[in-house]
């Protein structure tokens, strides 16, 4: 039988101006949490038990091992890794499968923050932003989950605005790189 | 013009949208009509100056907030949110 290989939205493009480099990661398991009221503290329970992750305090990512949880605005997270979220969850939270929703790209490289700097309204350098931080923000005019991550800033927008973010932070890319040194 | 979202602290102002006058989070009691109805849909206050609002924050953490502010001057005087008794 042929195996059909996940496929991402762009194929995995990437680009390079100056210092920065924009790629667009593979796709990853991604559970959208949401407690019902009251809830909080018992799932935050239960994820620790199913997934070794507590629910995350806003703007703050947890990781263990693969697993990762993101807070993604008033009472909801992303849990980011497992290829099946605990069936118990479900009973403190809303659980939805969103690992096609959104396009995950990644921008390294020294010029990071000066390139976010052109259309993310924050402050998105290291020693504002460090690794762990989480955002749920503006890219452009598209709302985006921002994440410092060791290697650089992590986006997460919504599949269908793919091609434009891609293209909004190239631009701003070229912008960065034009400048003289 | 920056408001400190209780959840995501400071934050510019395009990620949020006001509703109006903050009088919409606070319905008079019960479904008939009455003297305290009439007030609440027709005979609103329109202070310049020190006033409280419903605003939105679409694109960060999706709360509603109660902003308590000048109309006047933009000076932001609290901010919190409306589910957490905010209205
Ligand atoms: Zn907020």
């Amino acid at each position: 039988m042929p195996t059909l290989p996940p496929e991402t939205l762009l194929a995995g493009r990437t680009a390079r101006h100056g210092t920065a480099e924009l790629s667009e990661l593979p796709l990853v398991p991604l559970w959208w949490i949401a407690p019902f009221p009251g809830r909080e503290a018992a799932l935050s329970r239960a994820l620790a038990a199913a997934h070794g992750v507590p629910f995350p305090a806003p703007g703050e990512t947890v990781r263990s091992g693969d697993t990762e949880i993101r807070w993604a605005g008033r009472a909801q997270a992303l849990l980011i890794g497992p290829a099946a979220a605990d069936p118990g969850l479900a009973e403190h939270a809303a659980v939805t499968d969103v690992s096609d929703v959104y396009a995950r790209l990644v921008l390294t490289g020294p010029d990071t923050a000066c390139v976010l700097a052109r259309l993310v309204p924050l402050d998105l350098r290291p020693a504002r932003f460090p690794a762990g931080r989480t955002a749920r923000t503006l890219l452009g005019h598209m709302t985006a989950q921002v994440t410092a991550t060791p290697e650089g800033v992590e986006l997460l927008v919504m599949r269908s605005f793919a091609r434009t973010a891609f293209h909004e932070i190239e631009t701003a890319m070229r912008g960065v790189a034009a400048r003289p040194g | 013009m920056r408001l400190d979202c209780p959840l995501c602290g400071p934050r510019d102002l395009r990620e949020f949208t006001p509703r109006g006058a903050a009088v919409h989070a606070r319905r008079p009691e019960g479904e008939t009509w009455s003297e305290a109805w009439h007030h609440h849909l027709h005979l609103r206050d329109n202070p310049a100056g020190r006033s409280e609002e419903l605003w939105y924050h679409g694109s960060g953490c999706t709360a509603w907030l109660i902003v308590e502010r000048d109309t006047a001057t933009h000076e932001v005087f609290s901010v919190r949110l409306a589910a957490e008794g905010g209205a």
